[in-house]
């Protein structure tokens, strides 16, 4: 049984709002007193998965699980799926749009970045279902 | 370094965080790709870059940063500054370009941050 489960709703396309479950995530995590070098691990991996939301899908869910040992955020989306997770995961390819590359993203970093800050990355995607992707941050 | 000093170094105008000027810096991270500030910056890291808008001060908190300097004089929004403010992040702009910023803090030492682990 989990301490704490929370899930946000992250619409598609909604660039203004990007960032907002992220910063709701860092600042409950920060009055649960979690330690600073891994609350920035977490606060990272769950920003650029909040924008992979944005960017990418066509809307999902982060979910937000605290246990003694652990942090869990899992990304959750409706589609529109990963074809070459493989080439998905490799820095500098990225599928973005003009608009998300104007804000300063889509350079291509965000899952490998997610997977260099996590402590267990997983990723599961099919085309026309959606994309899961689940990451742990140990606390110990 | 300290945020005051940065100010006076770049010649800039504070624009968010009056109580923060004390405040240490331990690096440095000029760029106008957020993802590459995500992968790269460390904590209690300036950020410098013209880029300008509201992900720039979520990217700045994100990654425990101290203070953002906008290059070429850019002013922020309003709505940028409160974001600024509610995340505790100093905000400075400078007339300078992001190039010369960037040199001025190195010449004196300050360190680049460098990639997360």
């Amino acid at each position: 049984m989990a301490i704490l489960e929370q899930v946000f709703n992250v619409e598609a396309g909604d660039f203004a709002a990007a960032g907002q479950a992220s910063t709701a995530i860092k600042r409950k995590l920060k009055q649960l007193g979690i330690n600073a070098e891994v609350l920035r691990h977490i606060s990272v991996s769950c920003y650029e998965v909040e924008l992979n939301l944005v960017i990418h899908s066509m809307g999902g869910t982060l979910t937000l699980r605290v246990d003694p040992d652990m942090i869990t955020l899992i990304s959750k989306d409706v589609g529109p799926g990963i074809p070459d997770i493989d080439k998905a995961m490799t820095e500098g390819y990225s599928t973005a749009s003009d608009q998300a590359r104007a804000l300063g993203f889509g350079a291509g970093m965000g899952l490998p970045n997610m997977k260099r800050n996590a402590s267990t990355f997983s990723i599961e995607s099919q085309v026309g279902v959606g994309t899961t992707i689940e990451m742990g941050f140990a606390l110990h | 370094m300290t945020i005051g000093e940065i100010r006076e170094i770049l010649h800039g105008k504070l624009l968010a965080g009056e109580d923060m000027l004390g405040e240490e810096v331990l690096c440095a991270c000029g760029a106008d790709l957020m993802s590459d500030a995500l992968a790269f910056a460390h904590e209690k890291a300036v950020l410098i870059t013209g880029l300008i808008n509201p992900q720039v001060m979520i990217t700045a908190e994100m990654l425990d940063a101290v203070c953002i300097v906008f290059s070429r004089g850019k002013q922020p929004s309003e709505e940028m500054l409160t974001l600024a403010r509610e995340a505790g992040l100093a905000v400075i702009s400078t007339p300078m370009t992001t190039y010369t910023s960037c040199g001025e803090l190195y010449l004196r030492h300050l360190p680049g941050s460098r990639q997360a682990d």
